[in-house]
Formats: structure tokens, sequence, C-alpha cells
């Protein structure tokens, strides 16, 4: 018997299901880098957070939504990588719990699940945790690759706080005592691979980046959002730092510091949360960058990538209905 | 420097393995079934009755009105049969059967190979000779010709466009054309060139046909206001506006035809059959028709009497098996399934594709994650997945304000989807209803 | 303490009440005066707003009342609200309701699993209107239900269903409303809007293939055969491209169990006709 269809008659071999292949195996470097530098306990945030995703994503779709399970499409278990690695190592198992389940239930399946979030789960959940426990959010352990079962742990401030830092001490009082100086600021090389505090999957550029060209040879991504995010904040900072001689304005540490580069390549980088039309992702990027910039130069937080994205998250509907592509004969004259 | 469109488009697997076998002639059946209407318009009026004798090239049908084109016989025999026939599609059309006996031809036809190089004086002259072969467009409308040489007075062409470009995977018929008949396609596009008053005539070839490139540039070396120009292997680079977007970077305006922006696009199968209508009074009845797909055991390009049954093709390439889930006439983004493989080849079947089941399996879609491919992957800059939202709602007037009905039919939007949803069916409905609406 | 709650409230108070004020000298100043009529028609219309009146929507269709003199409004119909709907609104503008019989959808195929087997698959084809344009149907029928189900997605009162053994939609009489919506969209024209008949006893053609009699049966053995065997029983019957139709004044009580029994390939279908015979 023949069979009868409407054109077209092939299709892409990339479905849903590959991309999110793709995105965890390019999430994998950057896990290695993050188990290497912080040990056991990194290890046990980063299983804690995919089982709790996925549990959350299973009993909300099976108990509260009764539909078919939905956990076989990998979205779950990479909000659980990406929330991992916004997460510093020494967090306690049950706020990841928390943190899980505001990323899920919360964050997306209280939207109508994949595809229907306005905000990138990931971050909703590290936000919320980053306001709810700032203590133990901000706890950085310092990396260690002869230590992997933990015996010694150390903490200290990140790249990030001690530029903050910098702009406090300068004032008459000191708040707290034995504030890391500008000497504990790691080099740039340091920076680049990844031997640095912080959370768990941010610290190292490189592996990151691997991680970002992966996804640019699968055609998971386009080059434009990272490009014009990362360019902006480059852009903007030494601007600044041209103009202050100022060091914390230095624009190759804050590229390297911090969640940036994470953010950019995988998070600002989510199909759902940012906007369909290449016109829309550079508007977008820009304004990651913009307020990135204006979030770490003159906010409370050191950090302000996720607030960034999670700002710009709410604008992509408003994005996509005003940057569009140009229709075909509609070219003026 | 190959050239391309701007917006869109999409990178398919090639599969061109029919585009080094030369083509072969594919015999005669035992009967052929010729529709009236193998053209865009009113179908032609049947002047045979049954019981006649024809012979290769006897006039069947006669064009009825402007918008219409001759019909005649590619074989000699006896006329059995006028009545409704099975098509590809299933539906019943009209058609001619007759019974194929010897192979002798009209006496009016120059069936020798040499090349005419002498085109005829009068543009009267040639668009009669045309308007008598019953050439159409073989790219796959199947708009007459005659018609879209009859330009209205305030039209200005400056520009002709000939159509080499292949982008849909595995059809090789007009590639092998090329390769084949090069110097004759030159020369028809001198015959167009002279019809019209243009100086300047492009032969547009994607740049994976390096022997049909190779040869037709250096033929036109030797002919004045023929050029070869070469594009990216990108589909759908043969679509027209995107043809000429990629050639001249005009564009042509929603609702307008090419030629009001001075453009006129013919494919090479057109232009051969009017270098042999015009040079060698042959009438339109015969193509070249590839024959391929994964399932097929010896795929070929065929040069096939209009008629023919598409199974006495398949059957000269091995058959097909239960395991052939689908056989498609055309290509296969935009080609339509065959229910009936009795039907014949027409003037505008370019190819004939079996198809396995994992290849042309229909997937189930999913939800759509807001991945933006199909957004980046539409030739006309359109929103599909906008177009699908609107359309599962009824929204016409959204769907207007998106210019819906620019679409193209290319597929390039289902065909990247990487959640599976049919976009191309939501537009061709929104495009139904659409239509629908204005009719009221 | 005391000080600062009380210029709070005063505050807070003062906006509250300003705000007030302003919104009720706005909503003065712009109210759009309705016409009472409009507004009373409109309520004793359906609201379903399906469009089958010809005009957009209710209200559209409530206005072109209300304009209309005494002769156009004769030609003004609710199919929905039916003769109820259109009395209470004849009595609204003081004319006379024009007189309609109650209608109601009827499918022109009898095509089900039984009389017209599958002989090709469809693969995942979303409608209707996109099967007809590519190809013949499963049951290679060229005028036959298609049975994707384009009606009964378009259908605003659910009175249509695919029937999961024939596979052919089933019109729900108690929920149809004759609004026509599923005559539109079907893109082979098999539903009738045609009069109920007496008691909801009717009888009809349930083919709609014009081909001739051989090739008909091929595919289908419901079809209609053009025989001309209905013809002769009533001479209203007239058989047009191999395809007999029977007109709605054909009385079902009088010719319809003999048209049933006469028809050789059970094309012609009698409805209701056990609830008759209870009533009378």
């Amino acid at each position: 018997m023949l069979k009868v269809s409407t054109a077209p008659h092939m299709f892409a071999k990339q479905d849903t299901n590959a991309i999110m292949k793709d995105v965890v195996i390019a999430l994998l470097p950057a896990a290695c880098v993050g188990i290497f530098n912080f040990g056991l306990t990194a290890l046990i945030t980063i299983i804690t957070s995919i089982a709790s995703c996925v549990m959350w994503e299973y009993l909300t779709v099976r108990y509260l939504l009764k539909k078919p399970s939905t956990i076989n499409d990998y979205s779950a278990i990479i909000t659980g990588l990406l929330l991992a690695f916004n997460l510093p190592a020494t967090i306690p198992v049950w706020m990841i719990l928390i943190g899980s389940f505001m990323a899920i239930v919360v964050g997306k399946m209280a939207f109508g699940g994949l595809g229907k979030n306005v905000f990138n789960p990931a971050l909703v959940g590290r936000v919320f945790l980053f306001i709810s426990f700032p203590v133990q959010m901000t706890m950085w352990m310092k990396p260690n690759w002869h230590d992997f079962f933990n015996r010694d742990i150390q903490t200290g401030a990140t790249t990030l706080g001690i530029l903050k830092h910098i702009d406090a001490s300068s004032s008459a009082t000191s708040l707290t005592h034995g504030n890391p100086d500008i000497s504990q600021i790691p080099d740039y090389w340091h920076m680049f691979i990844g031997y640095t505090g912080g959370c768990i999957g941010e610290v190292s550029a490189l592996a990151l980046i691997l991680g970002g060209i992966y996804l640019l040879i699968k055609k998971v991504i386009t080059w434009h959002i990272p490009f014009y995010y990362l360019g902006s904040v480059f852009l903007f900072s030494s601007l600044m730092w041209l103009a202050t001689q100022d060091i914390k304005f230095d624009p190759i540490t804050h590229l390297l510091s911090g969640g940036l580069i994470l953010g950019a390549i995988f998070m600002a980088t989510d199909y759902t949360t940012t906007p369909m039309t290449t016109k829309g992702k550079i508007i977008f990027a820009l304004g990651c960058g913009i307020l990135t910039v204006i979030i770490r130069f003159y906010g409370a937080y050191p950090e302000g990538v996720s607030f960034a994205i999670l700002i710009m998250n709410a604008f992509s509907p408003l994005i996509d209905k005003f940057y569009y592509t140009r229709v075909y004969g509609t070219r003026k004259k | 420097m190959t050239k391309t469109f701007s917006l869109g488009g999409i990178f398919p697997k090639k599969y061109k393995i029919t585009s080094e076998i030369p083509s072969k002639d594919a015999g005669l059946p035992e009967y052929v079934y010729i529709p009236v209407k193998q053209h865009i318009g009113t179908p032609a009026k049947i002047l045979v009755n049954k019981g006649d004798k024809v012979k290769v090239g006897t006039l069947l049908a006669d064009a009825d009105g402007v918008i219409s084109a001759d019909v005649h016989s590619s074989v000699s025999g006896e006329v059995i049969r006028i009545d409704e026939t099975e098509a590809a599609s299933g539906y019943f059309e009209n058609m001619i059967t007759i019974k194929v006996q010897g192979d002798e031809a009209e006496d009016y036809i120059d069936l020798s190979q040499t090349l005419c190089k002498e085109i005829p004086e009068t543009p009267q002259e040639i668009i009669d000779k045309i308007r008598k072969a019953g050439v159409v467009g073989m790219g796959g409308a199947g708009y007459p010709t005659p018609i879209k040489d009859t330009i209205p007075q305030d039209k200005k062409i400056d520009i002709l466009i000939i159509n080499g470009i292949e982008c849909e995977p595995w059809l090789t018929s007009d590639d092998r054309l090329m390769v084949e008949k090069a110097e004759e396609i030159v020369i028809g596009a001198k015959i167009l060139n002279k019809l019209f008053g243009i100086q300047n005539a492009i032969i547009a070839i994607d740049e994976n046909k390096l022997k049909a490139i190779d040869i037709i540039s250096n033929i036109t070396k030797r002919y004045v206001g023929v050029n070869v120009r070469v594009c990216k292997t990108k589909y759908p680079q043969g679509g027209e506006k995107q043809l000429i977007s990629a050639i001249t970077g005009r564009e042509v305006p929603s609702g307008k035809l090419p030629m009001d922006i001075g453009c006129l696009v013919q494919n090479v199968g057109t232009v051969f059959a009017v270098y042999e209508a015009v040079m060698k009074n042959k009438p339109l009845y015969e193509r070249y028709v590839t024959v391929s797909g994964d399932m097929c055991k010896t795929p070929q390009t065929f040069k096939v009497r209009i008629g023919t049954p598409i199974s006495f093709l398949i059957d000269q390439c091995g058959g097909y098996d239960e395991k052939t889930a689908q056989i498609i006439l055309g290509g296969p983004m935009m080609g339509n399934s065959i229910i009936h493989t009795q039907a014949p080849i027409t003037k505008t079947s370019s190819g004939v594709l079996l198809l396995s089941n994992e290849l042309s399996k229909r997937p189930t879609p999913t939800d759509c994650i807001r991945c933006g491919k199909c957004v980046d992957s539409c030739p006309m800059g359109l929103r599909p997945y906008l177009i699908g939202i609107y359309t599962r709602n009824n929204l016409l007037e959204e769907l207007k304000s998106i210019h819906a009905q620019d679409c193209i039919e290319c597929g390039c939007c289902a065909y990247i989807c990487p959640a599976r949803i049919p976009l191309l069916d939501f537009c061709k409905l929104a495009k139904i209803e659409l239509k629908n609406k204005q009719g009221k | 303490m005391i000080t600062i709650l009380f210029s709070n409230v005063l505050i807070v108070g003062g906006i509250a009440f300003l705000s007030a004020l302003m919104l009720y000298f706005i909503s003065k100043k712009f109210s759009i005066k309705e016409n009472p009529v409009l507004d009373k028609i409109e309520k004793s219309l359906p609201g379903a707003n399906c469009g089958a009146c010809g005009k957009a929507g209710c209200k559209n269709f409530a206005l072109a009342c209300i304009v209309s003199s005494r002769e156009e409004f004769e030609n003004l119909y609710c199919p929905v609200g039916g003769a109820e709907t259109m009395q209470k609104v004849a009595k609204i503008l003081g004319f006379k309701a024009p007189k309609k019989e109650p209608q109601v959808a009827v499918l022109k195929c009898n095509g089900t699993c039984d009389n017209a087997p599958i002989k090709l698959q469809f693969d995942k084809i979303i409608s209707c209107r996109l099967a007809n344009q590519i190809s013949v149907g499963q049951t290679e029928c060229p005028n036959g239900c298609l049975r994707l189900g384009d009606c009964v997605k378009v259908c605003k009162f659910g009175a249509l269903k695919i029937n999961e053994k024939t596979l052919i939609p089933e019109v729900d009489e108690s929920k149809c409303t004759a609004c026509g919506a599923c005559a539109r969209i079907c893109p082979r024209g098999l539903f009738e809007i045609r009069a109920k008949g007496e008691g909801g006893k009717r009888v009809y053609v349930a083919c709609n293939n014009k081909q001739k009699g051989a090739l008909a049966r091929k595919n289908c053995k419901a079809a209609c055969i053009g025989c001309m065997k209905c013809a002769k029983i009533c001479s209203q019957i007239q058989i047009k491209d191999n395809l007999s139709y029977i007109p709605s004044d054909v009385s079902a009580e009088k010719y319809g169990e003999e048209l049933v029994k006469n028809c050789p390939t059970g094309a012609i279908i009698l409805k209701n006709a056990q609830s008759k015979k209870e009533h009378s």
C-alpha cells in the first residue's frame, strides 16, 4: 500500500531531541572543569541538581497535568545542568531541591512546559536561591586540583567580588575584616582555563568556548547572541576603562570572570526565552550586555548576568513583535 | 563569484546520483495516455476521434483561448479511447489513449541531429512556431509559453534569465539536458533574445553542476548576448523570485509578476523546447525525466515521450517492492505523492522518485520550542511559526497582515523544523482560506 | 506616629477620591449612546458569532435587523436560533417573523469503512482541504468523504464527530443548528443544509459521486450509480451527472420507504423512520 502525504517528503535530521543532546554534550567540558576544580562536592551538586529537575518535571507532568511524561526530551537535564553550573559547590543539597523546584515547576511547567516559558528556568532557580540564601550562595570555594575529596575547603571571594570590594574599600570605612585586595585577582591565564573561585560551571572560559564552538558547528546556535553580548560588555567596559584607567573596569577581566561566558553562550541563546529572528536576537544580546555592565558597575551585586538575561527574557515577546524579518518584495526603493 | 538570494534557504542533502549517467531513450510503451490539460488555463479542444490513426507530432487538441496550449501526439498509432482516465493524483482527467503502432513521424518535423543556427527574421514567426508546438513552462507550473512571451506594450523586459538550477534533491533532468543539448539551449536563448529584443540573456546554473557550467560557458563565448552565471547550491535557488533576486538584486513585489520589474525567467527545458519548435518544427512531445530515489534499483535519466505511463519508467529501473513507501512525482521538497502508477508523464513532470519509509515518513509533531529556524530558513522572509498559530486559530486578517499569501510553498520551514510541526501544511491552508475569503 | 498615619490616610484617600472623580467625568463625557433596541435584539440572539446568517457576528445581524425594512426583514434569518429567535426579534421590531422550516446538515456520503475500504494510507495529513488538493483520498472516491474531520473542527456546536467505526462524520441532530459552517469548509461540498422534515423524517441521497456507475461502484458499495430507479418512483427526483438528487420537498412520509427499498446500492437514506412510526 503506497503512502500519501503532503510535501516536503524529506526532513532535516536535527530534531528537538538531537538539539537537546548537543547542548548536553556542549556543557560536558565545563562540567568536567568544575568537578576537577571543586572535587566531590561539585559532582554531588551537579548530580543532585539534574536528578531533582528531572524528578520535579516528572511529578508535575504525571500527577499535576496528567499528561504523558516529557522527561525524555532532555530539557530537564539541561535545566538541571545549567542550574548546577550557576551554584557554588558548597551549597547544601536541600537548597538545590528548592532551586530546582523553582526552576522546573515555577519557571517552566507553570507556563505550560517546554517552549512556552517566558524566563530561562535555570536562571529563575538561581536568582531565587541567590535572593533567598545570599550567604550560602556566595560561599565561593577556592579551586584545588589535588583535593578531590574536599579534605580542606577554603573559601574566598570571586574576581568580581574583589573588584566590587575595591570600590567599597576606597571609601572611608572598610566593612569587613581581612578584605582581599587587588593582588588576589587571578591572572588572565588562570581565569581563562578556570583555576579560580566561582560557580561550578562558570569558571573555565576555555571549556565553555569549546562547548560554544561545538554548538556552532552543529548549528544549534548562531553566532549573533554570544558575539553581540560579549562584544557589548567588552566595548562598554573598555570605554569606562579608557576614561578612568581604573582597574575595576578592566575589560578582559570582565569578559573572563563571573558567569558572562556561560550566560552568553548557553543562557542567552536558549531558544524559548529569546527572540526568534536574527534582528531580534541582536537587540536582545545588546540589551543583555548593557544591563550586565550597568549592574556590575553600579548595582549592589557584583554579578549581573543572570539578572540581565532574565530582564531581557521579559522583553523578548515585545522584541519579536516589533523586529521581524523583511518580507521578500517589500523593499523600499 | 557565486550568486545567491539574501533571505533564508536551506541545504538539504543533494543525492544527485544520476548526474553522471547519460540519459537514455525510454523507448515506446504499449499505450500512451495524453491529457488534454497539461498546463495552467483552459483544457485544449480535442480534434481527433476514436479510431483515428495518428503520427508522432499530429495535433490532437487545439489551444482553447489565450491561456491554453496545443497538445500533440507523442507516438504513432491508433486513438482507442477518449475519456476520463486516472491521473497521478488519482483524480480523473480527460485523456486521449493511443495504442502504439510503429514509430512514424509527421513530415514537417526535422528529426535530424544537425544544429540549426539560422534564427527566423520576425518575432511573429517565432511566436507562431512556439505556439504551434504547444510549448509550456517545463519547470513545474506549466504556464503556456506563448502568453509568457506576449508581453504588454508598457512592460519593458531587459533581462532574460534561463533557469538551469535544479535545487531539488535527486532530480538531474535539467542537468543532463544542459550537458547533452548545451548548444541548442544557447541558440534557444538567442531566439528568445530576438523575440523580446533583449541584449542580455543569463543562463543560471548552480555550482555543483561542474560539467554543465564548463560546457555551456565554453559555448557562450561564441554567442553574443548569452552569459553564464554560477549560483550557490542552496534550496530554493531555482525558485523564480529567488533566482531574480540572486541574479539582478531586484525583488518581485507581492502580487506582481517578474515582467513588472523587467525580468523574464524560463526553464532550460522550455528554452530547449523553443529551439526545437522554432528550428526543427518539432512540437513538445518528449522531455527529460529523472527516475531516482533511495529505493530505486538503477536510477536513470530518461528521454521520455509525453504520455508514457510512470510504471513503464519504474519498470525499466528495476521496479519497486513493498519497501517503497512513497512514489513522488517531482522533487522531494515540492512534489506530490503518486497514487496511480499507470498515470502518464506530462509536459511538467521532471522526476519520479521512489522513497523508503525511513526517509519520507512524516515525524510526529511536538511542541514548538521557538528556535526560530523556520524564520531563518524562509526564502520569502515570512514567519512560518506565526502563520501556523494564526491558521490554527483561523485569524484571516492577521494572516494577511503577515503576508501569508506570499508563501511560495518551498517547504523549507517544514524541512528544518526540529519540532516537526507541519508548517508548510499550515501555510497552504492559510493560502486556501485567504483565497476563499477573497472569492466571496 | 499618629500624625504620620493620619496624613498617609489623607493622602491616599485624596488620590483615590480624585481618581474616582476623574473616572466619573470621563465616563460621562465619553459615553457612547447605544441603541437600546440593538442591545435587546443582540441579547435575544444566540451570541455564537458563527456567521451563518451571512453577517459578521451577531451584533452585525442585529444592526441589519434594525435598519431593514419590512420586506428586507423577511430575508434575514438566524439559522442557529431558528424560528423562535426570529419571532423574538420580530416582536421587538414589531415585524412579522419570516417562516422557515427548521433545517439540519446532512452528509451526502455513505463511504463508511465497510462500503468504501481504505486503499491508500494517509501519512499525517492534517486537513481535508490539503488532502483534497493532492490526492483523490484514501478510498479513491474522487467525490467522497476524506475522513480527516475539518468539519468536526469547524463546528462550533459540537454537532459533528467522526464515528470511530465508520470513520465518517456523523451529525448530531439535537445539536446541529444548520449554520452551514461544515458545508462551507468541506472541500468536496458533502454537506447539504436541508429541511429537517416532518417529525425529523427525511430522505436523501447519501452520495456525491459523479462518476459512471461501474467506476463509482469500484470504490464504494453504497455509491449512487444513476440507475434512474428512484426517478421512476417520484418524478421530482432528478438525475444529473450519474447522480440522483432528492429535493427536500419530496415527502419522506410518502416515498421514503419505497425509495430506500428500491435503491440497488443503498445510497438513499431515510432518517428517523422509526421514531415517526412510534408517533403515529
